[in-house]
């Protein structure tokens, strides 16, 4: 059994020092809240995340891209599974410009269940150009691309107040204690009751940056549900396997006088 | 190297084995005698098989789908993650893999050092050991450059400016690596043309390992040599495969909650960015298994130097075996060995930790004392050791009874099955 307990030291003392050595810098403590798709089983809640694409579309999608985004994905399993018809009318809300047709001629249709998310601005010089100097990031991974994911997306939007006292801001720079540096160039997004959800919840600004952020997350992560399925799994047939291959080791060694 | 001559028993295998002796190869992988005693560090060499197995299958499937064009490269791996039917499980088990595969072979070379694999007769499975993990190195950092994420960018770029530290021609290397004036689409496409390569050269290089390895077999926890085959040891097949198998099935458990349940937590956030070569990250830092050497590069303040340190951290592993000067192989009868050892674990570990913190104040301090000390423990304190030490008595065998009382646990244990055995 001696074996069985360096094993477990390896394992152990191994994530230990793969982890210490990943949460080097320090972070300030975010704004707790609970999330459903976090754990063994960690799912999406759809209605926060259909309320999150309507905050989305209704105020980031303004400024901020989602390029990597279809709008079937809208419709897809494991997402905000709105139903065929109701992402057919989201995506026919936009409009694409394709083509050539026929005649050489690109035309203005309106956008399809096959279409990339529309994008506010036609490049980052023109994006920059309208937000100060500032480009506003592309969201489709957004919540994998900053350290504390989705704890730091929903701290940022609530992060937002008057600067301590010292603190100077330039025009257009604002103070989000959650920020790195402490200023942002994007004003605060949300305020109680910006937007009226479709489904009657009252939009507070908590809310919404809840809505938001798991709606982000699952852009990021969009087979998240699977994969936990998946794992758990995987994990439990591993598990079953080790044991039997341990008895059957057992067994095998017990022919020889030395112990495993 | 089995010492009788293997006939197969079918008309057919006879001829087809006088032709190519296929079939004696496999008898002699079964029957290859192995030492009874080994314990389950042991069981990394097979794990490790594993892993390069799983990162070129997994590696195989996502080159189909990856493009490599700095303008295509990030797109084609969020097209992975998302359309691809399990694009997300072969990245993610790409990715997690070469961190396991890290984690792995840092067990199974310091296994070795504690042991003292690397002694005589081994030297050469050593040597090819080293060899195959720099190979590791070279694929793993051109691997994190394919997604052209912020990290990889600023990686590639870090890496590839230590070699302007040559003189005279520095510029001009670095320049050719580049196949232009900075990191850019010509960088890219050779790094993922030699990410695909090197896995095969290190493939080739693992079959001389273990081919060196089954000269004069393995080595074992008490590091004498012992009579093959003998009550001392037992067939490859099925003692030690169901053995290796047992660890490979615990190694997989702890990779499957990486890869399902904390797919990013070894990666930087700042990789799921863009590469953008007009942003440059805060902190650039390289992947948690090359964290030590790039401690080591940074702790040295003129940057030729600092290059020179990070190579000769790995290359002096390679004159280990002559550096050692002690006769005997394991730890377990060197006491003061032992306690060195321990602390060069130590040592790694901390290099390792201040590798991932900014280079100044204290940090520096620290790294550069432990990068001092790493160079000590094999130039200075191994000799000194070899000669000075006093070692406690070796066993005769494995399993005979220990002559003048060594403190082998291992023989002791076994001493007791013994006994229950005859009553």
């Amino acid at each position: 059994m001696s074996k069985l307990k360096n094993i477990l030291f390896v394992l152990i003392f191994s994530i230990i020092v793969l982890n210490s050595s990943n949460s080097a810098e320090k972070s300030p403590r975010f704004l707790e809240t609970k999330w459903t798709f976090k754990g063994l089983f960690g799912k999406f809640d759809r209605a926060s995340l259909q309320r999150g694409y309507q905050v989305y579309t209704e105020v980031c999608a303004s400024c901020h891209s989602m390029k990597y985004l279809t709008y079937r994905n809208l419709a897809e399993k494991g997402g905000p599974e709105f139903s065929e018809v109701e992402a057919k009318a989201i995506a026919a809300s936009f409009e694409v410009t394709d083509g050539p047709d026929s005649t050489g001629e690109m035309f203005v249709r309106p956008a399809k269940l096959s279409d990339k998310f529309v994008m506010p601005y036609a490049n980052e010089q023109e994006a920059k150009a309208a937000n100060g100097g500032a480009y506003p990031p592309d969201m489709s991974v957004l919540v994998k691309a900053r350290k504390g994911g989705a704890d730091y997306i929903y701290s940022l939007l609530l992060g937002y107040s008057e600067p301590p006292e010292g603190v100077e801001l330039d025009d257009g720079v604002y103070y989000n204690k959650y920020m790195y540096g402490n200023k942002i160039k994007m004003p605060a997004p949300l305020s109680d009751d910006l937007i009226e959800y479709t489904d009657g919840t009252k939009a507070t600004a908590e809310q919404m940056s809840k809505d938001v952020t798991n709606f982000l997350m699952w852009s990021a992560e969009p087979h998240l549900e699977q994969r936990h399925k998946t794992g758990f799994r995987v994990i439990a047939y591993l598990i079953i396997l080790t044991v039997l291959v341990y008895f059957t080791m057992k067994k095998i060694w017990s022919r020889v006088e030395s112990k495993v | 190297m089995s010492d009788h001559e293997y006939t197969p028993s079918s008309k057919f295998g006879k001829w087809f084995n006088d032709r190519l002796p296929l079939l004696t190869l496999a008898n002699h992988l079964t029957d290859y005698p192995t030492p009874k005693n080994l314990n389950y560090w042991w069981t990394f060499g097979g794990i490790l098989t594993f892993c390069l197995i799983t990162q070129i299958v997994t590696g195989l499937v996502l080159a189909m789908h990856y493009i490599a064009h700095a303008d295509m490269a990030f797109s084609s791996v969020e097209h992975i993650m998302r359309d691809v039917n399990y694009g997300w499980l072969l990245r993610y088990v790409h990715a997690n893999g070469a961190s396991m595969f890290f984690l792995a072979v840092y067990i199974h070379i310091f296994r070795s050092l504690f042991y003292g694999s690397y002694k005589s007769p081994r030297e050469i499975i050593w040597i090819l050991g080293i060899i195959i993990y720099l190979l590791m190195m070279a694929a793993a950092f051109m691997g994190y450059v394919l997604p052209w994420g912020q990290m990889s960018f600023w990686g590639a770029t870090v890496i590839t400016n230590l070699f302007s530290a040559i003189p005279l021609v520095g510029e001009s290397i670095t320049t050719w690596l580049w196949g232009g004036y900075s990191v850019d689409n010509p960088t890219l496409t050779r790094f993922f043309t030699l990410h695909y390569l090197i896995p095969f050269l290190i493939l080739g290089l693992v079959v001389l390992h273990i081919w060196a390895l089954h000269v004069p077999g393995n080595n074992n926890p008490v590091g004498i040599d012992i009579k093959k085959p003998s009550k001392d040891t037992v067939p490859f097949h099925p003692y030690i495969v169901i053995k290796d198998a047992f660890a490979l099935l615990m190694f997989c458990i702890v990779f499957a909650l990486f890869v399902f349940y904390q797919p990013n937590i070894l990666g930087h956030a700042d990789n799921y960015i863009e590469a953008d070569p007009l942003v440059t990250p805060a902190h650039i830092v390289p992947e948690w298994y090359l964290l030590p050497f790039y401690a080591i590069l940074r702790s040295v303040p003129d940057k030729l130097m600092g290059v020179v340190a990070m190579l000769s951290a790995i290359l002096i592993l390679a004159a280990l075996p002559w550096l050692d000067t002690s006769k005997v192989r394991s730890a377990v009868f060197r006491p003061l060995f032992r306690q060195f050892y321990w602390i060069l674990v130590a040592d790694v570990l901390i290099l390792g930790y201040v590798g991932a913190m900014p280079a100044e104040g204290l940090y520096l301090l620290i790294a550069r004392v432990a990068t001092a000390y790493y160079f000590a423990h094999f130039l200075i304190i191994l000799p000194v050791l070899g000669w000075k030490e006093k070692t406690t008595p070796l066993p005769l065998s494995i399993t005979e009874p220990v002559l003048g009382g060594s403190p082998n646990l291992a023989a002791a244990r076994s001493d007791e099955k013994i006994e229950k055995t005859i009553k």
